[in-house]
């Protein structure tokens, strides 16, 4: 049972470089908070500061009501897992995870118990006389998360865990620290570069750029509605087109490409005076569907394009090609056989594009849903 | 598709069959390589090992051979009885307990205080840590000639002339190469484990103890032994400050062999090689670990 509250965190290096600025959070029980964003975003500096393993330069960090900003780590009463696993290569596994416990001074048979069961969870019943080094990645990582559990720590907290492991082993681990978080409903932070694990894990997911937190919700939120152009390009592969243009007469105007705006859209557009201005454009991949006949074409809102390149990726096919002297991808089904050098109708669905603010990057929407969203 | 199947295997045999000559021919080029540097090798090794075989002749010879002129490589009498009596011709037992003695807790003062040390530089951060390293560091340029009367002025007023105190408490305060060295490998831990056990609730100390400790074993055996050699090998210190004879050490004892007007070199060299011989048993033994404090001193892994 915790709930974590950040208020106002700063950090600075050197008194010159600021990591991480104005950093709010709060944290309810059992929630699973995913932090992401490129490397130097300062997302595992938040992680350090929640540790105790970096000292907060400004701000207030509580974890159940109770500021910890000077309590050493050891009485945070969290759990970590880190990146190389920083497991003790002269112990055993068994060692290992016992080690916080040994040092709580716990009884000999709870601890042995605690270990047990740890390692039944996660399969490492066999292993618990080995070394590390005896070990592969992904079991390593089970150690790792293994010696987190066995302690029951208020809050736990990763920083990149997966992110040495192969694809395939990645993929099925997330799975597994999703499927223990359902059982064991402790709090966790998560760090992260990869936006598919932020993705996939969260409950919720704060993305960072240069230390100041772009947008926090949801992932499907994120996903729909992203903030501004930064989290609209970061969240999602392939990432969102953005395209630079103007609106004139409900059609948004790219080069010499037209497109219709759908009323609604326009509606708060006009409203908040765009109509007429430049801005950015941005629609996912998926949004642009491929049209067969062109009779189809002429009913819609549809431009001709040259494709450049046609990647299958399984599932579907992503065709690259320009809206004007601007790039763009669409993500279409892999069934049609589009090939480079053709010339395709393209549709964009326009009930999903947004519009962003071409000096600020902020999505601009309609000013009611800014109070439900924020 | 035959043809060209036929010919790729020809050519397979072919090779096959011109192998052993080729290789032939660089075994013993080779061979010849190893068969010089054989001889180069063993020529340097006699040379430095002929002190070491003038020691062991010596000490063999009578007094009487030892003062002929010309001098003798080899003794024509092998009188080994010198050993016996040199063993006796002073307490050594007692001598060897005493240096055993003051080895032993020097090397525990080295290991453990100069480890901790470096533990503190290499991973505790604090403010002037690297101000206050350049300072223990910068104590190596000292001579340990120029703080010996102001040590001795020291000792002298804490009444710790005669014991064995001045020769084993610096020990337990640390010395600024052993502090280098066993901080250099600790920057090679990563900060990670350090950073995992304090989550999980240990101090510093314990860290320290339960980590730190183990994983520098390597660097350990070499401050070990080379705290070993220091103090078995000591003369100065036990000349210095032990006036009695039941504290001399062994190095102080052979000082017997030594008149002022005549040295008994036979004896002298007898006593000296049983006194080298554990110094010499011990590098056998941890030879790599020898090797690897002068690699760290060099600042390589």
């Amino acid at each position: 049972m915790s709930k974590i509250v950040l208020k106002n965190v700063y950090k600075h290096f050197d008194k010159k470089v600021t990591a991480v600025s104005d950093f709010n959070l709060t944290v309810e029980d059992g929630e699973f908070i995913v932090l992401v964003g490129p490397s130097g975003c300062g997302k595992s500096t938040v992680l350090r500061m929640i540790a105790g393993l970096e000292e907060i330069s400004s701000g207030e960090f509580y974890i159940d009501g109770k500021l910890m900003n000077d309590v050493p780590p050891k009485s945070r009463d969290i759990a970590m897992v880190f990146q190389n696993y920083a497991l003790y290569p002269h112990m055993t596994v068994f060692d290992n995870m016992a080690f916080g416990l040994k040092i709580r001074k716990f009884q000999k048979d709870k601890i042995k118990k605690r270990v047990e069961e740890a390692a039944e969870l996660l399969g490492l019943e066999d292993l618990l006389h080995r070394k590390p080094k005896a070990l592969s990645g992904g079991q390593r990582q089970r150690v790792a998360l293994g010696r987190s559990i066995v302690r029951d720590a208020k809050l736990f907290l990763m920083d990149e865990p997966l992110s040495n492991l192969d694809a395939k082993l990645r993929f099925q681990m997330r799975a597994e620290i999703a499927k223990l978080h359902q059982r064991l409903k402790t709090t966790s932070i998560y760090v992260t570069h990869d936006q598919t694990e932020a993705m996939t894990m969260a409950s919720r997911i704060i993305i960072m750029k240069d230390g100041v937190i772009q947008q926090i919700g949801t992932p499907k939120d994120v996903y729909d509605n992203p903030e501004n152009t930064f989290v609209g390009g970061f969240i999602g592969s392939p990432s969102m087109n953005f395209f630079d243009g103007r609106i004139v007469n409900s059609q948004f105007i790219a080069d010499d490409v037209h497109i219709n705006i759908p009323e609604e859209k326009m509606a708060y557009l006009r409203e908040q005076g765009y109509a007429g201005k430049e801005l950015t454009m941005g629609i996912r991949p998926e949004h642009i569907h491929l049209l067969t006949g062109e009779e189809e074409a002429e009913l819609t809102n549809s431009i001709l394009s040259k494709i450049i390149v046609s990647e299958l990726t399984g599932a579907d096919t992503l065709l690259y090609s320009m809206l004007g002297t601007q790039e763009m991808i669409a993500e279409v089904e892999s069934r049609t056989n589009v090939t480079a050098g053709e010339d395709v109708y393209l549709t964009f669905n326009m009930d999903c594009a947004h519009f962003f603010d071409k000096e600020t990057g902020v999505r601009i929407r309609p000013e009611k849903s800014a109070v439900l969203v924020g | 598709m035959e043809e060209v199947e036929m010919a790729a295997k020809k050519r397979d045999e072919e090779r096959v069959a011109s192998a052993p000559a080729y290789f032939d021919n660089i075994h013993t080029k080779r061979k010849l390589l190893s068969l010089i540097n054989f001889i180069l090798l063993a020529a340097g090794s006699l040379l430095i090992l002929s002190p070491i075989w003038w020691m062991i002749s010596t000490s063999l010879k009578s007094m009487a051979e030892v003062m002929t002129y010309p001098p003798t490589f080899y003794p024509h009498e092998w009188n080994w009885g010198n050993y016996i009596k040199t063993w006796k011709a002073a307490p050594f037992d007692t001598y060897a307990i005493n240096t055993i003695t003051i080895t032993m807790l020097v090397v525990i003062g080295s290991v453990l205080v100069n480890s901790f040390i470096a533990y503190g530089f290499a991973k505790v951060p604090f403010k002037g840590r690297g101000i206050l390293f350049a300072i223990v560091l910068s104590t190596m340029m000292i001579p340990g000639f120029v703080t010996l009367i102001p040590q001795y002025v020291l000792f002298s007023k804490l009444q710790w002339i005669n014991t064995y105190y001045p020769l084993v408490v610096p020990a337990f305060f640390g010395s600024a190469f052993f502090i280098f060295l066993l901080r250099q490998f600790y920057m090679t831990i990563p900060n990670e484990l350090i950073e995992a056990a304090k989550i999980e609730g240990a101090s510093h100390f314990r860290i320290w103890w339960t980590i730190g400790l183990p994983l520098t074993k390597p660097a350990l055996a070499t401050v070990a032994i080379f705290s070993f050699n220091g103090a078995w090998n000591d003369f100065l210190g036990p000349l210095l400050y032990l006036n009695d004879e039941n504290l001399y050490t062994l190095q102080l004892g052979l000082q017997v062999f030594k008149g002022e007007m005549n040295t008994q070199w036979n004896y002298l060299m007898a006593g000296s090689l049983l006194v080298l011989l554990p110094v010499i048993i011990l590098f056998f033994f941890f030879q790599k670990y020898f090797i690897q404090g002068i690699n760290l001193q060099s600042g390589g892994k």
